[in-house]
């Protein structure tokens, strides 16, 4: 009996779904902004969000070199200028141009015809040759913090560069080899090594994350929205007069909209590989898995959210609300970790953060599913208890 | 969700009422909208609700279709309880809703489909079923087209046939010639009465249209401000106005004034006046003197009298006898509320 019931209620939600997947199919702008929503949020991230220093090419950066010079000898000042002029070659994040002094950098910058200065003062030879710290000034655009990241990076890495060479040339003076001075002078290396070969790009990192939150999302609004169109037009009650379970509405619908949501995952899933050079470490049994997991576990909400809003714009707009914090807070654009520890909290609690990084892990890292229990429980339990309150106020809704 | 209480099935029998109502209230917060109302509805009789917008039509319609619950009292319909039978109350019923209940991207097929097979009906039944259903309101041509393309009138005949899937032995329909060409609003009552001969459902129907309830309904049940104020055939309900020894009187007075209007207003024996345009007044009298003292009072004001005529009672002079004021007056006056009633907040609805 109890089977039977079981049964009628799933045929019953199956055929809502049907319906439902038919009139999107039938909605042919529907269809083509289905695949194009997320092609837009792929190049967009990816284009613009920058993946780590390198990628700011050509700042034009001034130089003034106002080195007095030490017994006539401006050695230090020109050996820095052209290990400068060598690092930057390779990466080209400088457009290096000269200028007359400090003054005329801040001019410059004002004007905006160059981003930021580099200033060696006069009394750069001197101080070396004295056995002093040999110091260099950069002038900044403070309004554009990114720059003078940049050109402090750069400039660290050309004097650790030089360090090394006044270094080895001393060592060499005590009679040490050429080849054994590097390791004389710096005896540890690193060498990065990743879990899994190749090197990860911003794609690799934000593909899964993208995935996650676009099907979750697209549950989650689409739903309401559904929901709440319905019993706008009135075709609701058709539904409604039916001897059939409460719950089988709710149930087809989400069925419906779980659909619409993976099939938006395998698009963007398709355009990360096709597209934008994402390699899949993992099962993609196991991602879409995952997918269906993160929609349980907001269904609840999604429900709730149904049963408090009145009609469609408003299920939309309280949707939007809920929308950009979890899109920020998820870890789905910036790693958590880089977040102030309170905005890591309010990120813990955020189901939207687990199963990003679940999929993160399985398909950049290739992890099974031992290896994401933790997120695996805690999406289960979110999706059982926003379940276990949404079924009784949905109930309410609809009989009133 | 019913199978709790277990009704049998033979409990409905013939000449029972099909419906009964009892002690039904409806409110939403503050605002009453059905206010302790009971009426009986005989098997295969077509019952009317007449009255403006925001009397309390829907609601009752609603409620007895299980889409909304009652806040006290209760309904049986064939025998079951409408709250706590309400899964078997579904599988006896249809709803004809005002708003149309239908899929634009769908087509009239597939809506058919789709409603009927969430009733349990084999599917080579229900391909049938449709099949005459769509040819019984002509739309067999395009039952393969999608139904946003459908003019008003070919919507309506779908809304009506899709309450039909199930062969309910009780249909409701809820305004159905709203907003409807002559031509298919009569289209629409011969189907309802055709239906009710040939098949025996019964049949209620609410409206504010007058002619709607006096061509359909064997028995009209007029409910203003969520009351039922008078229940009987149309032909009785006239009756509270000629029988009780009341006259209707049209007037035609060339130079009607304000000042005329209110001393005819006071007479003893008027009961309702009515002004129809910048001539012609409709008056309820009363007595045997009626005719006498109208024309008196209009002469003793210096009125002309172009015409003056007896006329038969309409449904619209029973509501204005009965309720002191026009279908039509409180109609306007009630549509925000209505509005406010759809809409309005679930917390805030008492049960």
């Amino acid at each position: 009996m109890r089977l039977m019931g079981a049964r009628t209620l799933l045929s019953h939600s199956f055929r809502i779904a049907w319906k439902d997947v038919l009139e999107l199919y039938r909605n042919k702008l529907g269809l083509v902004l289905l695949i194009v929503m997320p092609l837009f949020m792929m190049a967009m991230v990816g284009f613009i969000y920058p993946t780590s220093g390198s990628s700011v090419s050509n700042q034009p950066i001034a130089i003034v070199n106002s080195d007095a010079g030490y017994n006539n000898s401006m050695i230090a000042s020109q050996t820095f200028t052209s290990v400068l002029q060598q690092i930057n070659s390779k990466t080209d994040t400088m457009k290096l141009t000269t200028a007359s002094s400090a003054a005329d950098i801040k001019n410059l910058i004002q004007r905006g015809d160059i981003e930021g200065g580099i200033v060696i003062p006069s009394n750069f030879s001197a101080s070396l040759a004295s056995g002093k710290q040999g110091t260099v000034v950069i002038i900044t655009d403070q309004s554009n913090p990114q720059v003078s990241a940049t050109i402090e990076t750069l400039l660290s890495s050309v004097f650790s560069e030089m360090n090394t060479m006044i270094a080895q040339q001393k060592v060499q003076a005590l009679g040490i080899t050429a080849n054994d001075s590097l390791a004389t002078v710096q005896p540890f290396k690193v060498k990065m090594q990743g879990v899994v070969p190749g090197v990860p790009n911003y794609f690799d990192f934000v593909a899964p994350g993208i995935m996650a939150m676009v099907v979750m999302m697209s549950v989650m609004t689409g739903l309401p929205a559904a929901i709440s169109q319905e019993k706008e037009i009135g075709t609701m009650d058709g539904m409604m007069v039916a001897p059939i379970n409460r719950l089988s509405i709710i149930l087809g619908k989400t069925l419906g909209q779980t659909v619409r949501g993976l099939f938006q995952g395998l698009i963007i899933l398709v355009l990360a590989v096709g597209l934008f050079g994402v390699t899949i470490q993992g099962s993609i049994l196991l991602v879409f898995g995952l997918l269906l997991l993160g929609v349980f576990s907001f269904v609840g909400l999604g429900i709730v959210i149904t049963s408090f809003a009145k009609d469609q714009q408003t299920a939309t707009m309280l949707m939007m609300t809920l929308m950009f914090p979890m899109m920020f807070l998820s870890g789905i654009f910036f790693p958590i970790q880089q977040m102030p520890w309170y905005m890591q909290d309010i990120s813990k609690v955020l189901p939207l953060t687990y199963a990003s990084t679940a999929l993160r892990k399985v398909m950049v890292l290739g992890a099974g599913i031992p290896d994401i229990t933790t997120e695996l429980t805690i999406l289960i339990v979110f999706g059982v208890v926003m379940t276990a309150i949404a079924v009784p106020v949905f109930r309410r809704m609809m009989t009133r | 969700m019913s199978s709790t209480t277990l009704v049998s099935a033979d409990r409905i029998s013939e000449g029972d009422s099909m419906i009964r109502v009892e002690n039904l209230t409806k409110k939403f917060g503050d605002f009453v909208a059905l206010d302790d109302v009971s009426f009986d509805v005989k098997k295969g009789e077509i019952f009317g609700l007449l009255g403006p917008n925001g009397a309390g039509k829907s609601t009752t319609l609603r409620i007895l279709s299980t889409l909304a619950r009652p806040t006290k009292g209760t309904a049986l319909i064939g025998g079951y309880d409408i709250v706590k039978n309400d899964t078997e109350v579904r599988k006896l019923i249809g709803i004809v809703s005002e708003k149309m209940i239908m899929y634009d991207r769908l087509t009239a097929r597939e809506n058919l489909w789709f409603f009927g097979s969430l009733f349990e009906i084999p599917s080579d039944v229900l391909t049938q079923r449709i099949d005459e259903l769509l040819d019984l309101v002509q739309l067999t041509k395009w039952k393969n087209v999608l139904v946003g393309t459908f003019s008003t009138g070919m919507r309506q005949r779908m809304n009506v046939v899709r309450a039909l899937l199930n062969m309910p032995r009780v249909l409701f329909l809820d305004e159905p010639t709203l907003g409807l060409d002559p031509q298919s609003s009569v289209e629409i009552r011969e189907f309802v009465k055709k239906l009710n001969r040939e098949n025996g459902t019964t049949i209620i129907v609410t409206t504010h249209t007058m002619v709607d309830a006096d061509m359909l309904c064997d028995r009209i049940a007029i409910i203003d401000h969520g009351k039922v104020v008078a229940l009987d055939t149309s032909i009785n309900l006239k009756k509270l106005i000629s029988g009780g020894n009341s006259t209707i009187l049209k007037l035609g007075v060339p130079n009607l004034t304000a000042d005329l209007l209110e001393t005819l207003r006071t007479l003893d024996c008027v009961q309702s006046v009515s002004q129809e345009n910048s001539t012609n007044v409709r008056l309820i009298a009363r007595g045997d003197d009626a005719f006498d003292s109208v024309i008196d009072a209009v002469r003793s004001k210096g009125g002309k009298i172009a015409s003056i005529e007896n006329i038969q009672p309409t449904l619209e002079d029973v509501f204005l006898h009965l309720t002191g004021h026009e279908v039509r007056d409180s109609a306007d006056q009630k549509i925000p509320q209505e509005r406010h009633r759809r809409f309005g907040t679930p917390q805030r609805r008492v049960r």
